[in-house]
């Protein structure tokens, strides 16, 4: 066993000293594929951390939200809606939620105005007149707290609010757009009666029990919609693998370009590295021994080349927000949060990752590396 | 459901595999057919000098289908959030009727691979490559599986669709279903106990005893087959019950998720490599009388059933040790 590490030992030291005789072409290889890991590494590290934020913004979701439909579209619902139902078994809690979009023309852009019930939010009570608004709201409209902001309702009515605080940066991937109001303004601006409400959200302890509740409230009310929790998650999930795995085939492309290149630089052997081939076979060298070497050239290579190309991803899409990619994969809107991904490495990835640059790489080496093996020494001394 | 960046790598390491597989065969067929060793023609210097590019490629070939197994259920457990009903890998791959089959031929593939791999290496140990026949014919005999995991992969990731209702592991693995799989469930843990540590222990035995005195190569080999087998069923029957600290929940699966550390891990990863050692002494015993090999299969053969025991008497201790550590009791003495 000592022997033997001994000579990988011997084996790396010369593979490295041959790989710093000839720089630049080796350097050469090493950009490009630190550039392919690169690229693939800031696509998977980048989708993974949204789906990681989807999921922790969906933890605190209520369970199930039950939507009235009228004509198929979406209406507004009673509380004793639910009432027909009598008591569901394992609903903890429900709640009506008051929810609503208004368009603001000075900054063309949609708010999402919510009325939250007083615990669901760190602000207590939000008084009559006042308002509490997101980041994005406060940057666009350049608003600190005690300014005062109009609204022209869908009514045509004006209403004027207090800002009394901005709701905090850490949340802005969900609160960007956010308007928070009390009961009272709500139902005025929007000019909903009481004891209406948008939706019904209810909560369910038992995960297992949420599929019995849904099929129970549709069962006995045709006209509602149920909206799962787990059912976003799996949206959320789908559409996030689906827009990563349609960046990966696009840059399958360069994938393959590379695996081009790596063949031919692997196969284009100077005359000088034959000669060293030839050399070493002829001072006594197997064929093995050869294709041994071989093999910890491109271990190094392409282990080096995937720790930068990792290293680069990290840095690109954690510190530079993802620039290169972010309008593919993150979606659009005018009042776009922003945000910092929360670094999360997965292992899972990284072998995912593995598989698309390492794996095509030595592929593509295999065979000019055997051909350069097989080299007859006194073929190249002689030529 | 293709364009999963996992299955995308897993599709195009298995279809790269059997690419270059199929692209040997023919060069295999001549190895087979031509191979002289005391010739000294022209041929015979060419097949000499393929035999290291085969044995090069075959290797990485067989060495991508052992990590493609790893990815293969490491993927199916991640995914499990995407299927209605699904909880851990076993809901993903009951998502349609190939999951489980694509499973047992990767597995079924893993430890040929491994086989194949450790004739080649004792071949490449002789001076005279006595095995390349052997080897080759092997490859073919390979082959038709390789190409069938390929093809139950396909299908099994071009069928799944992300709507379906499948069940998860309480209902594939409760003791009532009538299934292969529900029997292992159903073994009372008593018995199932006594059925893990007895072939455990018989293997650990029977392999440290070859690792001695070189004796019963074919025994360690089937001991192995069974107690792969016999650890399975233990997993199924107690070790799980014990690690979810639930009676009824018999998952094999769910050790691998983050809930439970990962500890499925650190059973399977010994497991594997110890039953695929294991096969290796018996595989290997054969060609102990070809000259060339006189030293290098007992020394080689030794060094596996090492592996072997030690591989399962680590298997043993974690599995014990999860037993001892858990807070449920199943049996009251």
């Amino acid at each position: 066993m000592k022997i033997w590490i001994e000579r990988q030992k011997a084996l790396i030291d010369f593979t490295l000293s041959s790989l710093a005789r000839r720089k630049l072409k080796n350097l050469g290889l090493l950009l490009v594929y630190t550039v392919i890991v690169f690229l693939l590494a800031s696509v998977m590290l980048y989708t993974h951390a949204l789906r990681h934020e989807a999921a922790q913004v969906l933890k605190n979701s209520p369970e199930v939200i039950v939507q009235r439909m009228v004509a198929g579209r979406h209406d507004l619902i009673p509380l004793g809606y639910l009432e027909k139902l009598g008591r569901i078994r394992g609903v903890q809690n429900k709640e009506g939620r008051l929810w609503g979009y208004f368009y603001d023309n000075v900054v063309s852009a949609n708010y999402t105005l919510m009325a939250p019930s007083p615990e669901s939010h760190g602000f207590g009570r939000i008084a009559d007149g006042k308002i509490v608004i997101g980041a994005a709201v406060a940057r666009e409209r350049g608003l600190v707290p005690g300014n005062l902001i109009s609204f022209r309702s869908y009514t045509g009515k004006l209403f004027v609010f207090t800002v009394a605080a901005v709701l905090p940066h850490e949340a802005e991937l969900v609160s960007a757009d956010l308007l928070l109001l009390s009961e009272t303004d709500f139902r005025a601006f929007f000019d909903i009666p009481a004891g209406y409400y948008n939706d019904i959200a209810l909560s369910v302890a038992n995960p297992q029990e949420v599929r019995n509740i849904a099929s129970k409230i549709s069962e006995t009310l045709p006209d509602a919609r149920i909206i799962l929790r787990e059912e976003v998650l799996r949206t959320y999930e789908s559409i996030f693998n689906w827009r990563e795995g349609i960046v990966l085939v696009l840059l399958s492309g360069s994938i393959l370009a590379f695996a081009i290149f790596a063949w031919e630089k692997a196969s284009g052997l100077s005359a000088e590295e034959k000669r060293e081939i030839g050399i070493l076979k002829a001072i006594g060298w197997e064929t093995g021994d050869v294709l041994k070497m071989k093999f910890w050239e491109g271990a190094l290579v392409s282990l080096t080349a995937f720790l930068l190309g990792y290293v680069a991803a990290y840095f690109h899409v954690f510190h530079f927000s993802a620039a290169l990619f972010e309008p593919v994969l993150k979606g659009w809107s005018v009042l776009y949060p922003r945000f910092e991904l929360v670094p999360v490495v997965d292992g899972f990835q990284i072998a995912t990752l593995f598989f698309f640059t390492v794996f095509p790489y030595t592929v593509a080496t295999i065979v000019p590396i055997w051909r350069a093996a097989i080299t007859d020494p006194d073929a190249v001394m002689r030529g | 459901m293709l364009f999963q960046p996992a299955i995308i790598a897993l599709l195009l390491a298995s279809a790269v595999s059997v690419l270059m597989l199929l692209a040997a065969t023919p060069y295999a067929w001549q190895l087979v057919r031509r191979w002289d060793i005391a010739s000294g023609s022209e041929l015979q210097l060419v097949l000499e000098r393929r035999t290291y590019l085969m044995s090069t490629l075959l290797s990485f070939v067989f060495a991508t289908q052992l990590v493609a197994l790893l990815l293969f259920v490491f993927n199916a457990d991640k995914m499990a959030v995407m299927f209605v009903g699904a909880m851990c890998a076993v809901g993903t791959l009951n998502a349609n009727a190939y999951g489980f089959p694509a499973l047992i031929s990767q597995i079924a593939v893993f430890f040929m691979a491994a086989v194949w791999l450790v004739l080649n290496h004792v071949d490449s140990r002789a001076y005279d490559y006595p095995l390349v026949r052997v080897k080759y014919r092997l490859l073919m005999g390979i082959l038709p599986f390789v190409v069938l995991a390929f093809a139950l992969q396909l299908i099994y990731f071009l069928n799944l669709k992300a709507d379906v209702i499948t069940s998860c592991c309480g209902s594939l693995f409760s003791s009532d279903a009538q299934t292969l799989v529900a029997d292992a469930s159903a073994l009372p843990p008593q018995q199932g106990l006594w059925l893990f540590y007895t072939a455990l222990l018989t293997v650990i035995a029977v392999a440290v005893q070859h690792a001695r005195k070189l004796r019963a190569a074919y025994v360690v080999a089937a001991a192995s087959a069974a107690a792969f087998v016999a650890a399975l069923t233990g997993i199924l029957s107690f070790v799980s019950l014990y690690v979810y600290e639930h009676p009824h929940h018999h998952c094999p699966f769910c050790l691998l998720k983050p809930e439970y550390d990962y500890q499925g891990y650190w059973l399977y990863l010994p497991l594997f490599v110890a039953t695929a050692a294991g096969l290796g002494v018996g595989a290997i015993q054969p060609f102990a009388r070809v000259p060339s090999l006189a030293a290098v299969v007992p020394q080689m053969s030794r060094r596996l059933a090492w592996i072997a025991a030690l591989g399962f008497a680590f298997f043993t201790a974690v599995a014990t040790y999860m037993v001892a550590d858990s807070n449920l009791i199943l049996l009251k003495d």
